[in-house]
């Protein structure tokens, strides 16, 4: 059985593509058989942020319109040979693409794929519209601030409306220092204002910039957010991981390991 | 910053920012448009009108959450703020 599952946000620059790369090589590193779609028309990003944007030869856009076979698009991953990515077009807008093509395509993807991840764009037109419509799931991603959570509660919203039971948060780019301070909403504030399933809080690691000059997913690396976001894919999984403590990041650690220094 | 607030523990940010979101998302979700709501305005003003003398400039009318009194949490509602000038000069026949 495949599951397809769909990272959106609403806003713009929260992580969707960060979260759907790292998400997507987690699974792959999991055993399971994914593909990634990047959905965003115009706007290609999740080729780079994969690294594999040299090897883009057809993309989604030509696959809806029948000048190649879906196998002549997807481009294998530079370290799992079970991992997949469709890539976006560069030059053509969102109403290139019909909900009822994407789910045309997603139905054949799913013969051979356990895992189906669509990067949505920001935003809740066209292009919302065609990521979400082949989805079973959603990972809703947001960051501790009133704008994000204020646009995440609206996709929420269209995503009941659209029929997709199984709603997942991510709360993303967390700084536990903050939050100690009073000075940012805590995981357990924005859960509560959502009133959705968190499945996973990603630190606001540095290492996470790294990976992305690199082009190269840090999931299930040594670093906090790596760690992160190998508990989200295997909660994705359906197993029982106890959340992060994710108090021993950067300045809160160097100053916990301060005071211990003193006593 | 004034001198009351010298007394008062200053909200943190964190605070601040929750609250506003929760009564950004009570009227996000009740899908109330400012038509809607100069609406309401104007049919309270009308009815309340035939009774007594209000100031109908300074009325206030928002949706804001509020604990159930039946202890389910909150709810929504509706907070209006009527300024009655006169209740005498206009007396119910």
């Amino acid at each position: 059985m495949s599951e397809v599952i769909v990272i959106t946000s609403g806003k713009g620059g929260v992580g969707k593509t960060t979260t759907t790369a790292n998400v997507g090589t987690g699974l792959a590193k999991l055993d399971k058989k994914v593909v990634l779609i990047d959905t965003d028309i115009g706007l290609r990003n999740l080729d780079v942020v994969m690294g594999l944007e040299n090897r883009i030869v057809y993309n989604l856009v030509d696959v809806v319109e029948g000048n190649c076979r879906y196998k002549q698009a997807l481009i294998k991953d530079k370290t799992y040979s079970n991992l997949f990515l469709l890539p976006s077009a560069q030059t053509k807008d969102k109403s290139s693409v019909s909900p009822e093509q994407m789910k045309k395509l997603v139905d054949e993807l799913k013969k051979e794929f356990d895992y189906i991840i669509l990067d949505c764009p920001a935003g809740i037109e066209q292009g919302f519209k065609n990521a979400i419509a082949a989805a079973d799931r959603a990972l809703i991603v947001t960051t501790p601030e009133v704008s994000a959570i204020r646009d995440a509660d609206r996709i929420i919203g269209l995503l009941e409306a659209n029929d997709i039971k199984k709603i997942d948060l991510i709360v993303n780019r967390i700084r536990m220092d903050m939050v100690n301070r009073g000075e940012m909403m805590s995981i357990e504030d924005v859960v509560e204002i959502l009133a959705i399933d968190l499945i996973g809080a990603v630190p606001d690691d540095e290492n996470i910039v790294i990976s992305t000059n690199q082009g190269q997913p840090l999931v299930g690396d040594s670093s906090l957010a790596g760690k992160a976001y190998f508990n989200i894919c295997k909660r994705v999984l359906g197993e029982e991981v106890e959340f992060l403590d994710l108090n021993e990041s950067g300045f809160f650690k160097k100053l916990s390991k301060l005071f211990k220094k003193a006593n | 910053m004034g001198l009351f607030d010298l007394f008062n523990k200053k909200k943190s940010s964190g605070d601040y920012a929750k609250d506003r979101l929760k009564l950004l998302l009570v009227s996000d979700r009740a899908n109330c448009s400012p038509d809607i709501m100069e609406q309401i305005k104007n049919d309270i003003i009308e009815v309340i009108s035939r009774y007594m003398e209000i100031d109908a400039s300074g009325l206030d009318i928002q949706i804001t959450q509020t604990e159930s009194e039946g202890g389910h949490g909150s709810v929504p509602a509706l907070y209006a703020n009527i300024p009655i000038k006169d209740l005498k000069s206009k007396t119910v026949k």
